[in-house]
């Protein structure tokens, strides 16, 4: 019975959501004011009815609730209780109700913290939302109900989650990277509701921005914690594989990157209007195309969902509907957005549009290279594959001349600024970077190595424009002190963000040219020397768990003599489903993580095993905090917060004015 | 009238998705589970590189009999488990065996081989990963049938243990011989 509760309760959200993306709409457009007040107390109650269905299936889950299909197949008596929690979202049904939960969240939050909006415009927002909820809502019902019984006859236990899942990664990566995902929705959803009223102006841009920010700081941690989980549970040894589940959230932020940036011109200067609403297009188009790539089974990849065609017809329905929809509406409206100012080939307007060439240019290698082989099978029934060597080919010239404008981007002015300012800006810190980029490599590793030194001259570089720059704006400031506490929030999230890019390169680049491996084969009292450490295998148990059993082995590690760590890689079966999965030893650190993952047994005591010496990896994630937190801390910033008052009385009578003015007009 | 044409080029994006949409479309009906080389019935690409030991090696050096093409690299697992059969099959002289060390590292390479045994004739280094694409590997182990005229004829993805050996391997090359003669 309860379980038919959670059908009924997405039913109802179905019922408020079709609702939500009709009546204020047409309120907004025709005037009626009672038709626009509705969108907030429906957004209120499809959160509700999405939170209980949410609760149910955690319920049926805690509680073995096996006569439910998708409880059946990723649950099992003996999984622990808070994996049984986390089960929830282990296969593509729950995971869905999941993505779908947090749209309601994010439409919450919106209702919440749009006071200072024009009422027209949060009714057209929300909306919006309304109508993507109800595709989505329609998608599970129709074809993905986690609520779908087993009848007549239940099977007595389940079949068990996945090993690789059952893990701290896990529990938290999924819900992070669609909480991100489906934060651009709220962008596209400002975008589109700036198309159909017509109000393309600094204000929405404003509105906008922290939405953003949050949105791209949630993806940024979604992200990296997706390639923290891929580095010690998968086993593949790397922080980024270019696999073709990964590389959607990555398009997603690359054009979340380029919208940000755009945003921020829009805002400040009133022009590439049309340009940032096709970003926040297709930054949302790049979250919804990841879904339809990892839930239609179109691509073969390490972790997609099972393969359904017909859940990819109709997730293909939803973004032909969303996509194609809002590309012919910018088409239609575009001609009515004009730029407010203008600018010169020097100014910082160029500087952000060669910065929004470049991560499009990015995003687009990397979708092509994702959805190539698919084309190429399409056009020719021929298979191919494209590996990391393209993606690194294409992506690491990008990111290089990204790098080498981003250090140019701060320092420039708007409107125009003089190519000799620019140098004797950057001039010196062009120099010492250059210089030190030749000389650290040579001197710490005591050979010339071009990876090494660009790396080093690149992050020298960012962090010194970083410094010339904060500098330059506490110059005339009469303490340091003062100067710095003059800055606004924004400039320190901007500075902060930018600074986890030279953290980013740093350790991208250092671990992808100085890590090292080893597969050997190891007796007990036997080691192996890799990276300057000593790898002594003392010996192997056998370990069990609640739900596993399995070898551990002990593996000292010793640097110069001396014991640095104990490591204890294990390799267990688990039990329901028969499957193996191998549970590395990591000993992490800020200058360097060594690994140890366990092969096979052989021989009477020997095992193979493969130890990794991985060399900075540790600041790819840290990167990612550093970003996460700095557009987390330029949202806060008082400007988005000080406009309420003001706005709320004397832009809410033109609102509608404006879009009756568009009507004729169109 | 350019007014017109800066409108219509407003609607590129969404015939672009459209076109995309065709394919996503297509897309979902291809059956990905198979994966056959582009390169089945086709001669071997050419290439100039060098062994593991590092001496040049290109596309005349292979031999001139039907002979195996194995992809492995140091950092693979599974390929210490088919490494095995490579043994017998060329202690036992029954067909050549071609390595192409994949997107590996030289030392680790040289490392590997003398730690586990090289079954290798020799083994092309593929650093970059070049002729990986052009054969268009998936992913280290796999293995390619080469005739007599250096033409693919057979593709296995992932280990190649006595079992497949004995299952798909011995038939294939049966056939082969047979049709030579």
């Amino acid at each position: 019975m309860i379980p038919e509760l959670g059908s009924f309760s997405l039913i109802l959200a179905l019922c408020l959501s079709v609702i939500l993306g009709s009546l204020p709409v047409i309120g907004a457009q025709t005037g009626n004011l009672l038709w626009m007040s509705l969108a907030r107390p429906l957004t209120a109650g499809i959160f509700v009815f999405l939170g209980i269905a949410l609760a149910i299936l955690i319920f049926a889950f805690m509680t073995d609730d096996f006569s439910v299909q998708f409880v059946a197949q990723h649950s099992n008596t003996m999984l622990p209780d808070r994996y049984k929690f986390t089960a929830a979202w282990g296969g593509h049904e729950g995971s869905f109700l999941v993505w779908t939960f947090m749209l309601g969240g994010w439409m919450l939050a919106v209702a919440i913290f749009s006071k200072s909006m024009p009422i027209d415009f949060i009714a057209r927002v929300l909306g919006v939302l309304g109508i993507l909820c109800t595709a989505y809502i329609l998608f599970m019902l129709a074809t993905s109900n986690p609520f779908d019984r087993i009848v007549p006859l239940p099977p007595a236990d389940g079949a068990d989650l996945n090993s690789a899942l059952q893990d701290i990664g896990f529990i938290i990566h999924p819900p992070t990277l669609y909480m991100g995902y489906v934060g651009f929705s709220v962008v596209f959803a400002f975008a589109i509701a700036a198309l159909l009223s017509g109000r393309l102006d600094a204000a929405w841009a404003r509105w906008s921005r922290p939405w953003a920010n949050v949105a791209w700081a949630i993806l940024t941690l979604g992200i990296a914690l997706g390639s923290w989980w891929a580095y010690y549970e998968l086993g593949w040894g790397g922080w980024w594989a270019w696999d073709p589940v990964e590389n959607p959230p990555l398009i997603t932020w690359l054009f979340g990157t380029a919208l940000l940036h755009s945003l921020a011109v829009t805002e400040k200067r009133g022009v590439f209007k049309s340009w940032t609403v096709m970003l926040a297009i297709l930054a949302f188009a790049g979250s919804l195309l990841g879904t339809f790539i990892t839930r239609s089974g179109l691509l073969t990849s390490v972790h997609a969902f099972a393969s359904d065609p017909d859940r990819g017809i109709f997730i293909l329905g939803i973004l032909g509907l969303a996509i194609g929809g809002s590309l012919l509406l910018f088409a239609l409206r575009a001609p009515l957005m004009k730029s407010e100012a203008s600018f010169g080939g020097n100014s910082r307007e160029i500087f952000l549009l060669i910065n929004n060439v470049l991560l499009v240019v990015s995003a687009a290698s990397v979708f092509l290279g994702t959805l190539f082989p698919m084309i190429y099978q399409a056009l020719t029934d021929d298979l191919i594959s494209i590996g990391p060597p393209y993606f690194n080919a294409v992506f690491v010239p990008l990111m290089i001349l990204l790098v080498l404008f981003l250090g140019i981007g701060p320092l420039s002015r708007w409107k125009r600024t003089s190519s000799a300012y620019l140098v004797a800006q950057l001039g010196k810190v062009a120099a010492v970077s250059l210089a030190l980029g030749v000389v650290l490599p040579l001197v710490v590793l005591l050979e010339f190595s071009l990876a090494a030194t660009i790396t080093v001259a690149l992050a020298t570089w960012i962090l010194l424009a970083i410094v010339k720059d904060g500098g330059n704006r506490i110059a005339n400031k009469s303490s340091v002190s003062k100067g710095l506490r003059s800055l606004p929030l924004s400039y320190y999230g901007m500075q902060t963000a930018h600074f986890g890019v030279a953290v980013l390169l740093v350790g991208a680049a250092l671990t992808s040219y100085f890590s090292s491996e080893r597969s050997v084969l190891l007796v007990p009292g036997q080691s192996t020397q890799l990276g300057g450490y000593d790898f002594t295998l003392q010996g192997t148990e056998a370990v069990s768990g609640p739900n596993y059993i399995g070898d551990q082995a002990e593996i000292t590690v010793a640097r110069n003599g001396e014991t640095v760590k104990v490591l204890f890689p294990e390799k267990r079966v688990y039990l329901a489903s028969g499957s193996p999965s191998t549970e590395m030893a990591i000993d992490a650190g800020f200058l360097r993580d060594l690994f140890v993952t366990l092969g096979e047994k052989r021989g009477e005591q020997g095992w193979t095993m493969t130890i990794y010496v991985k060399p900075f990896v540790r600041w790819v994630w840290l990167a990612a905090i550093l970003m996460a937190v700095g557009s987390s801390v330029s949202a806060l910033d008082k400007r988005y917060r000080r406009l309420r008052k003001p706005t709320l009385d004397t832009e809410q009578v033109p609102g509608h004015a404006v879009s009756g003015k568009l009507r004729t007009a169109s | 009238m350019s007014a017109i044409i800066q409108r219509w080029k407003l609607f590129i994006p969404v015939l672009a998705f459209v076109a995309l949409s065709a394919l996503l479309w297509r897309g979902l009906y291809l059956d990905t589970s198979e994966l056959p080389s582009m390169l089945i019935d086709k001669p071997m690409p050419a290439f100039e590189l060098t062994t593991v030991e590092g001496e040049p090696v290109s596309i005349d050096d292979l031999p001139g009999e039907m002979f195996l093409l194995n992809v492995w690299g140091s950092y693979c697992l599974p390929c210490l488990v088919e490494h095995p059969t490579f043994m017998r099959l060329s202690e036992e002289g029954e067909i050549p065996v071609v390595g192409v060390n994949y997107r590996d590292r030289k030392d680790l390479a040289q490392e590997w081989l003398e730690d586990n045994g090289d079954p290798f004739a020799f083994s092309i280094l593929d650093e970059s990963g070049r002729l990986g694409i052009d054969l268009g590997v998936y992913g280290a182990p796999e293995t390619y049938l080469v005739d007599a005229n250096g033409v693919i004829r057979y593709r296995h993805v992932s280990v190649l243990d006595e079992n497949v050996w004995q299952q798909e391997f011995i038939p294939a090359i049966t056939e082969l011989r047979s049709e030579s003669q």
